[in-house]
């Protein structure tokens, strides 16, 4: 027993090795064809219009062999780490710890936020960047509703966004509103424009629901490039109002909330006030969601997420819970693209690509859909993770795309939280057998 | 009346490239029930892959341009169909019995990896080629001088896909690839006790939808004279309306749906606005699925519980 256990293991081990070497010649066999021409000859157009091209034959033999490396780690990797299945045991200590912290995360979280400012009040860039991460909290808020509570993958969630953005610097271009009247009209204009986009979708579900909410949103966008009239086409519009505290401006002039307090002035005044004011509106679209998921309608979501059948075989009606779900999502989006319009002074339909709505929705999924703190951490390590790329902007995108297929792979469910309903039954009951024909509950 | 001829003519060929595309949408839905939304990347690719292939034997010294195409043509699908293999071992087959919106949201990843993958390997600019094949036939000639013409190139992209389209409608209904495709189309449970090897038959699905595509992309290449790394998008999406429309998961549907895709598109820019082609065609595809959810050519789905 003991001895044939003894001699099996080596035999094991070197038909792994052998196993190992084996599939990594294979994938670097594969992606040697696969790079060869893509990346072994670089073309470009020449001076005189023709092409050119040379040969990059050194990056190739970089890239197989890190393809064989690579490929040698993942197996080893993959062996060490075991079935994927396994169970793993945490020991209680770590597991009561883990629990501690999850609660004790958002608070402290919280807490931090509120005092960003106050903290990094002379590094503008710090400032900048978390009014960026909470934009795209608020998104990612947003779209959880319509994603992680409803369940209805929306591929267009820019389109809502650019709605927001180009009602309030339209409104406030050319009828002079402020930011204050033209926030809710915004929101109401693109929940108005989620219904629309809702009603034909209705009866679509999954993956055709995606490419026809993925082609509003390019409708939306094509629409602004070439309504030239309106919206200044592909060069967008410019000198947007600044939002006021209130019919306060933020100003060095004599009416300035600067002057009126009788402090001096500074131009990061207004970025903190931004900053306040996206955390109100992102902390608002938390809230909002909070409170929905404990009414009916939120039920009604999540019923609708777990099952569709079940949920109009239970009454529940899903024309207006879908409805609902697009306008309530939608209605985030636009306050959050009025927000942006303000923050920038100048949008344009590059602002609103696919590209947002693919971002937007990966930091749904990476924060788990359906749970908001899971989406705020995912937020911040995605727009983060981008500004760290920044130098390498040309391979950010590229990261991106790797890091959505390994995430779907490794843990489909979301890095930070689950999706889970909010209410189920504990136990199966167990009926008495009084109560049912045949004798058995 | 010219003018309405010379638009069908010019329909018809950008439809034959939608059809070719279309075809490997409609076939991983039909197999896998996915929409492979890196497809039209891999259309990108083919179409990358035939221009620098030809790019090379050029400038090897190879000045026979039929035999230059038909290696360019042989390259091109051989390296695309590995992508597409690639594709699906990397991003899809793992993810083969997770929750149903994984495998798209891996899929958009994938697209996204490509797209820059060809703009970083290839740089952003657009690459322009000089015209191929030239030559042409004049079909018509109106009193007013406009004239009515087929261009070489034209009669190449349709004859190529009247050809492949053969081809496959033989190899899906004739070959035992094809039988074990539509086993696994059918019930891929069922299919696997049978003894059909549905993994392999799924790459073999990948494999061809993706050679299917390089031919399309050397096609765009040879009609329009140029790609660009950011071209698979728009021609995907196009591409997948037509699927749709034809009827997702039928073969001749998807040609069709392709020329029609083709000819609506052709004949909005022509007779209405070119800014708005594309906002037609996406419009298409929402109209499409609200009234004709089945599509022209397609089984009604029915769902179980």
């Amino acid at each position: 027993m003991t001895t044939s256990a003894l001699e099996k293991k080596p035999a094991s081990r070197a038909s792994g090795a052998a196993f190992i070497l084996k599939k990594a010649t294979i994938s670097a066999l594969v992606a040697l064809v696969l790079f060869s021409l893509m990346i072994g000859v670089r073309t470009e157009a020449g001076p005189q219009g023709g092409l050119i091209y040379w040969t990059r034959f050194g990056d190739l033999a970089a890239i197989v062999a890190a393809v064989f490396g690579g490929s040698i780690v993942i197996e080893l990797l993959r062996q060490w780490w075991g079935p994927a299945d396994k169970v793993r045991v945490v020991p209680p200590a770590v597991q009561n710890a883990l629990s501690l912290a999850g609660r004790l995360i958002a608070p402290a979280l919280l807490i931090f936020t509120f005092l960003v400012p106050v903290i990094f009040y002379d590094q503008r860039y710090i400032l900048d960047l978390a009014i960026l991460v909470l934009t795209y909290v608020m998104l990612g808020w947003g779209l959880n509703v319509v994603v992680g509570l409803a369940g209805l993958l929306d591929l267009g969630y820019v389109a809502f966004y650019a709605v927001g953005a180009y009602s309030y610097a339209l409104l406030a271009t050319n009828f002079g509103l402020s930011f204050w009247v033209c926030l809710p009209l915004a929101g109401i204009l693109a929940a108005f424009w989620g219904v629309l986009l809702g009603f034909p979708v209705l009866r679509l579900r999954g993956d055709y629901l995606a490419i026809v909410t993925l082609a509003f949103g390019e409708i939306i966008r094509l629409v602004i490039i070439n309504w030239q009239s309106l919206t200044g086409g592909p060069n967008g519009i410019s000198g947007i109002p600044r939002p006021t505290l209130f019919g306060i401006p933020l100003s060095p002039g004599e009416d300035g909330l600067a002057a009126r307090l009788g402090i001096e002035f500074s131009p990061t005044h207004r970025i903190v006030f931004l900053f306040y004011l996206i955390l109100a509106m992102a902390l608002l679209t938390n809230w909002v969601t909070i409170r929905l998921r404990r009414l009916p309608i939120g039920r009604a979501w999540e019923a609708l997420r777990e099952d569709e059948v079940a949920c109009r075989a239970l009454g529940i009606n899903t024309t207006t819970t879908k409805l609902t779900a697009f306008a309530t999502g939608a209605m985030f989006g636009g306050f959050a693209g009025a927000f942006f319009a303000t923050r920038q002074g100048f949008i344009s339909p590059e602002s609103f690509t696919f590209q947002e709505s693919a971002l937007v929705l990966a930091i749904v999924v990476l924060g788990g859909m359906g749970s908001q703190l899971g989406v705020a951490l995912a937020a911040l390590a995605m727009i983060g993770g981008f500004e760290l790329f920044r130098g390498l902007d040309q391979y950010r995108m590229l990261v991106f795309g790797m890091a959505m297929v390994l995430l779907m792979i490794w843990r489909p469910r979301g890095l930070i939280g689950h999706r889970a309903p909010t209410v189920y039954l504990e136990r199966n009951q167990a009926i008495s057998s009084d109560l049912v024909k045949e004798g058995h509950g | 009346m010219d003018y309405f001829a010379q638009q069908l003519i010019n329909g018809l060929v950008l439809g034959s490239i939608y059809g070719l595309i279309a075809i490997g949408y409609t076939m991983v839905y039909g197999i896998v029930g996915m929409i492979n939304f890196a497809h039209g990347d891999i259309f990108m690719i083919g179409g990358f892959i035939a221009l620098i292939s030809f790019l090379v034997l050029v400038s090897l010294g190879l000045t026979a341009i039929p035999l230059v195409l038909f290696i360019v043509l042989l390259v091109s699908m051989a390296i695309t169909a590995l992508y597409g293999w690639t594709v699906e071992r990397i991003a899809y087959r793992p993810l083969r019995h997770s929750f149903r919106l994984a495998p798209m949201l891996s899929a958009i990843g994938m697209s996204f990896v490509l797209t820059n993958f060809s703009q970083v390997a290839q740089g952003a600019r657009v690459k322009p080629v000089p015209p191929i094949i030239t030559g042409g036939y004049t079909l018509h000639e109106g009193e007013s001088g406009f004239v009515v013409q087929l261009s070489n190139i034209q009669i190449i992209v349709v004859l190529a896909t009247v050809v492949l389209l053969a081809l496959f409608t033989w190899l899906v209904s004739r070959t035992r690839l094809g039988r074990d495709m539509r086993a696994c189309e059918q019930d891929q449970t069922m299919a696997a006790l049978l003894g059909v090897d549905v993994d392999r038959t799924i790459s073999m699905t990948f494999v061809i939808g993706a050679a299917l595509a390089a031919v399309a992309g050397m096609m765009y290449l040879l009609y329009y004279g140029l790609v660009d790394f950011f071209m698979g998008f728009v021609a995907g999406i196009k591409a997948f309306t037509a699927a749709v429309l034809g009827g997702i998961g039928s073969l001749p549907g998807a040609m069709l749906g392709g020329l029609a895709i083709g000819l609506i598109e052709t004949f909005w820019s022509a007779y209405f606005s070119v800014e708005y082609k594309d906002v037609a065609a996406f419009s298409i595809l929402i109209v499409v699925l609200i009234f004709l959810p089945t599509g022209l050519l397609g089984r009604p789905e029915v769902e179980k519980v």
